[in-house]
């Protein structure tokens, strides 16, 4: 039967190709924008834990407090303990120390004067170590626009549209001017090894990245850094997880009333994350969640329309002998068989796209240009296994749903009554 | 920069004390002002920072011409050794060896601390007369340090002025001050200065032993030990440009 079914909507186009397109492009669209908010959704949290905050940041709780005045004053101190602590009891878990700097960019002429000046906003990693984490995670060799990454002390990447703005080209000389974890002023030379484009607004505008050697030697921070960040072994993020090892970490502190002994923090507990995550988890359920529903509603319609359109035909074939029941199993069947059909092809046709976007991603750019947020300003979609799924719900349960109720006026229909009907 | 002599030694006038009744607050800030106003002068001054974790001591050397010349050099620790600062008027340059640049220090950059101490760039570049920045009113009399001393109420005449009012404590006799609580124009209390003794060094009575304290800073503030000074000394005009942060060593 089923055989016999799937023929006759091959060859009658006029009765299965409207609901076939219907389903398709309603597939589509449920498949895409889901793989898209996925994927905006993983770019925001990917962007924060590798730019700002780590899977887990382990400070002091002071300098957690005033984070986003960078008071290097309160610094971690003793940093290779710290980070051998943390290596031996988190081993699943990248541990990579981090200076967070601020500081005027100042440029000289010919004669020591000052040629151009501008706010940085500086980061120190582990730029020169032998297998560092930091050139993967802050993706330098993709973010370099001009010249090279550092390869010796006292060389440094700067963003594009600072260096442009600066007049600063890479091989020439800046010099920082900053103040020191005991708040002395400080002034340090550095050369320009190239310039990056995080594709992050908030820190294409001014920012600096250093060898964290260098600038805790420029802010006199021996063996001391703002920050030391924990990324899981395969970069993915898992609440409970890093809640555990927060719960661990801090239940082992010497005095909890030190607020300068070292606190382990959560991605979701950094200041404003956890308002962010919390609004982007629920944004992404309620667009998802709506765009079913409506999705939902115009193939189940479709499915109402098909069924009426046929109103004739249904008639025709009760006329003739053929039980109702028969018919109306027969509706299901074909509605299944169409909506499979729509599924398969939405399914395939959103997965392209979604996979096509997941690798040159959409440029919201100019959306964010003056965003101070972690938000990245090129975003993927993200084709999570779910994503083969979704395109069930409005493909074959709302078209389902349609025909099984249009359906029931079968049961409906007199057939002393159908010539009458068949008449008009 | 008249402002941290005002702060490391303010000088005694020479002639006796008329009594305070026959005094205004006018004049008690004239004879403030009067015994700030050194000819020459060079000093070795101790500075000893507590701050939060730790307390550094920073050893510099000044030399001073009159309201608007000045020149330091730091002489330790190791690390701001050579560091030296210029001021010419109501301009502020510093210099670092290091990185053998010389900026100029304006904008947000004079609201940083000096070599992390409670001070800021812009209390160095305060010169101005207290006379001719504040409108000053006597509210009463205390004892400070066994010191019998004024109490005067500051408000700025101007908005330009850093501090927009002062309570400062005067010795009566001295015309040093003892105690002076430094306010926002909402009223926040920004800056206080406890003096813990008076010298006298060439007929002048001069604050030997200061602290100085930032109230938006953790930590006990700073505290500024003098170790040496001599009024009138020679110094040679060359100190006083651009090019003698380059020179090494300072005279």
């Amino acid at each position: 039967m089923i055989k016999f079914l799937f023929k006759g909507i091959l060859r009658d186009k006029s009765r299965s190709l409207f609901p076939f397109l219907i389903v398709t492009a309603g597939v589509f669209l449920t498949v895409a924008m889901y793989c898209y908010i996925k994927g905006a959704e993983a770019s925001f949290i990917r962007s924060n834990a590798n730019l700002l905050s780590g899977h887990v940041r382990v400070m002091t709780e002071a300098y957690a407090k005033e984070a986003d005045q960078i008071p290097n004053d309160l610094a971690l101190t003793d940093l290779p303990s710290l980070i051998q602590d943390l290596q031996a009891g988190f081993p699943g878990f990248i541990w990579t120390p981090r200076i967070r700097f601020g500081g005027l960019l100042d440029v000289p002429d010919e004669n020591g004067e000052t040629r151009s000046q501008g706010p940085a906003a500086g980061m120190a990693v582990r730029l020169l170590s032998p297998q560092t984490p930091e050139i993967e995670l802050l993706d330098l060799k993709k973010a370099l626009v001009r010249g090279r990454l550092p390869e010796r002390p006292k060389e440094v990447l700067i963003s594009d549209e600072f260096a442009r703005k600066l007049g600063l080209n890479p091989g020439e000389r800046a010099t920082l001017i900053s103040s020191t974890m005991f708040g002395s002023m400080s002034l340090a030379n550095f050369v320009v090894a190239g310039t990056v484009r995080f594709g992050v607004s908030a820190m294409d505008r001014t920012a600096m990245i250093a060898d964290l050697g260098d600038i805790q030697d420029a802010l006199d921070m021996k063996d001391a850094a703002g920050e030391v960040l924990g990324f899981s072994m395969d970069s993915v993020y898992r609440q409970r997880e890093v809640d555990g090892m927060a719960a661990i970490f801090n239940a082992r502190r010497v005095d909890a009333r030190d607020d300068l002994s070292p606190f382990m923090m959560t991605l979701r507990e950094q200041p404003g994350m956890a308002l962010m995550i919390g609004r982007l988890s629920y944004a992404t359920a309620a667009i998802v969640g709506v765009f079913l529903f409506v999705m939902s509603l115009v193939l189940w319609n479709a499915g109402l329309l098909g069924s009426l359109r046929r109103f004739g035909e249904i008639g025709v074939r009760l006329a003739i002998g053929e039980s109702k029941g028969h018919l109306y199993r027969s509706m299901i069947y074909e509605s299944l068989l169409i909506g499979a059909l729509g599924t398969l092809a939405g399914t395939g046709l959103g997965l392209a796209l979604s996979y096509y976007l997941q690798v040159k991603g959409i440029d919201i750019s100019s959306m964010v240009r003056n965003a101070a947020m972690m938000i990245p300003t090129v975003l993927h979609s993200q084709v999570t296994p779910f994503a083969y799924l979704i395109g069930l719900i409005p493909g074959l349960l709302a078209t389902l749903l349609g025909t099984l109720i249009s359906g029931r006026g079968i049961y409906k229909r007199q057939t002393a009554q159908l010539f009458k009907e068949l008449e008009t | 920069m008249k402002k941290i002599i005002i702060l490391l030694y303010l000088a005694l006038a020479l002639a006796a004390p008329a009594p305070a009744q026959t005094l205004s607050a006018d004049q008690i800030l004239d004879r403030i002002d009067e015994n700030a106003v050194a000819g020459n002068r060079i000093s070795v001054t101790e500075m000893i920072i507590h701050s939060r974790r730790a307390i550094r001591t920073l050893k510099l050397k000044s030399w001073v011409q009159g309201e608007d010349k000045a020149f330091t050099e730091f002489l330790e620790p190791a690390r701001e050794r050579g560091t030296k600062m210029l001021k010419l008027g109501d301009q502020l340059w510093t210099y670092s060896p290091d990185a053998d640049r010389m900026i100029s220090v304006s904008g947000h950059l004079l609201r940083q601390s000096v070599m992390g101490s409670d001070l800021s760039y812009e209390d160095m570049l305060e010169d101005r007369k207290l006379r001719q920045a504040y409108e000053a009113t006597v509210v009463g009399e205390e004892t400070i340090i066994d010191r019998p001393c004024w109490v005067l109420e500051l408000k700025a005449k101007a908005e330009e002025v850093a501090y927009y009012s002062r309570k400062i404590w005067v010795d009566r006799e001295r015309f040093v001050l003892l105690r002076e609580v430094r306010f926002a124009k909402s009223g926040r209390q920004l800056k206080t200065l406890e003096v813990k003794s008076v010298i006298r060094v060439q007929d002048r009575w001069v604050q030997n032993d200061v602290v100085f304290k930032d109230a938006l800073k953790a930590g006990a503030g700073t505290e500024f030990i003098i170790r040496s000074i001599e009024f009138e000394a020679a110094i040679p005009e060359f100190l006083f440009t651009k090019a003698s942060l380059r020179k090494e060593p300072a005279p």
